[in-house]
């Protein structure tokens, strides 16, 4: 498989640069713990709302971190001019983004597992974990998937990565109702089937949205 | 550069548009009975469901203009959506300010989350980002080309935001608020809203016309600023 090794290696590279310089983990992590504890003042999280606002919390926290995390996808492309070396290697442009997909989706994991476990320890709810890592995941393929793609756009942009939320939230409304309605019956204890429906429309905006940002980046690096 | 027969051709366009509004305001204000329960309120509902109409309409060219450009390059699809966007929130915003005067004394609030209202809230946000995108992208192509990108995504994603708010609405444990569900409509009531959807989309033509006329004097513009600066 020529295209799976060239897509490991831009991974690799990513994840390399960032476990050395820890320019985004670092900055996401500390700012969604920090979300979670502002939650705590704004809301007064006790044990009679917190089953009812952990979906919410949750949530809020994961697209807060990520939006932070996604504008910083493309800054060393950008800033070092990375984007002209990697387009002159002979690899599918598409391959470039699901690359990039894949390394925003483990930030995007790692901050969510570390906010998880901190979560329980803040609050004392207890959360399942394999059905919430479930809908964690698909959750956030969903939202890395756009925006790893509106990221390259804003990156061009004057803005730079400020025009990224504005850009991400309307589209992803479909990503963030499901999530949080699925956590909510992973929290409630409710019946697995309830969050069938949810799930079921992650995985179809997943593929969706994959499919046409994998189709269109060509589009976004042409010049 | 504009022809003088396109000019009487759009002006004659921009009278048969004025006078179907006119006939629509007739429709609307004097030709439709007044509804029994709702009152002469109902009567912004023959403003209101062609704003969204169009709204929805010029979100859809912005979408076909999208795809033409990035296929064709041309600059003429690229001001196509550019216009078709800036009319279309125009239009959404009329639908949303008409729909909340008509809600305030119906259903007793501006607003409430249900799931056309929600849907057409969200569509407003994507064309304001669409907007939004052009105008911090300073390369003219590759604005053309990332707006382009969005529009298609935006277009693409309107069912499926409509089917989760709808679920979202549907699958909340309260019962739904206020169902809009009213009597069928009279027959004059009918030919109100049709000629309101007639005038309106006359309009919404004229004004696009208008608007693409006006980004291509944009664009000349910029050209002639690049020459003069190079």
């Amino acid at each position: 498989m020529l295209g799976f090794d060239r897509l490991v290696a831009l991974v690799a590279k990513d994840l390399l640069i960032e476990l050395r310089s820890r320019d985004v983990a670092y900055s996401t992590l500390v700012f969604a713990l920090l979300v979670l504890v502002i939650f705590n003042f704004a809301f007064e999280l006790r044990a009679e709302n917190l089953q009812v606002l952990a979906p919410g919390v949750l949530w809020v926290t994961f697209i807060f971190a990520a939006v932070l995390a996604l504008g910083r996808v493309f800054a060393a492309e950008r800033d070092r001019g990375v984007l002209e070396g990697l387009l002159l290697c002979p690899i599918d442009r598409g391959a470039i983004y699901l690359a990039k997909l894949v390394s925003a989706l483990v930030l995007m994991l790692v901050v969510e597992a570390v906010a998880i476990p901190a979560f329980i320890a803040l609050f004392g709810l207890n959360l399942p974990l394999l059905p919430l890592g479930l809908v964690a995941l698909l959750g956030s393929l969903g939202f890395a998937s756009v925006g790893t793609l509106f990221s390259a756009l804003a990156a061009h942009t004057r803005t730079r990565e400020g025009l990224l939320p504005i850009l991400l939230f309307p589209i992803s409304v479909p990503v963030i109702i499901a999530t949080v309605k699925a956590t909510t019956v992973v929290v409630a204890g409710d019946p697995w089937e309830l969050a069938l429906p949810w799930l079921q429309l992650l995985v179809g905006f997943d593929a969706l949205f994959v499919g046409i940002s994998y189709l269109v980046f060509e589009l976004v690096v042409e010049d | 550069m504009v022809s003088k027969g396109k000019l009487e051709w759009l002006d004659l366009l921009g009278i048969v548009t004025g006078l179907s509004l006119i006939a629509a305001l007739y429709g609307a204000l004097v030709y439709a009975p007044t509804e029994r329960i709702q009152g002469p309120v109902q009567r912004i509902f023959y403003f209101h469901v062609p704003s969204a109409w169009v709204a929805y309409l010029a979100f859809f060219v912005v979408f076909v203009a999208s795809i033409a450009y990035l296929w064709r390059r041309s600059a003429f699809w690229d001001r196509l959506g550019r216009a078709s966007a800036e009319v279309g929130v125009a239009f959404a915003t009329l639908t949303i300010i008409t729909g909340s005067i008509w809600a305030r004394p119906i259903w007793g609030t501006w607003w409430t989350w249900d799931a056309r209202l929600t849907t057409t809230l969200i569509l407003w946000f994507i064309y304001l980002a669409y907007l939004a995108l052009r105008s911090y992208v300073s390369d003219p192509n590759r604005a053309a080309r990332y707006a382009a990108i969005l529009g298609i995504i935006g277009f693409v994603d309107v069912p499926i935001i409509h089917m989760s708010v709808v679920w979202w609405r549907t699958l909340h444990p309260e019962p739904v608020v206020v169902r809009a569900g009213g009597p069928a409509l009279e027959p004059p009531m009918l030919a109100a809203l049709f000629l309101g959807l007639v005038a309106m989309t006359l309009l919404y033509v004229y004004l696009l016309i208008h608007w693409v006329m006006v980004e291509e004097v944009r664009d000349d513009l910029q050209l002639i600023r690049q020459r003069l600066a190079e």
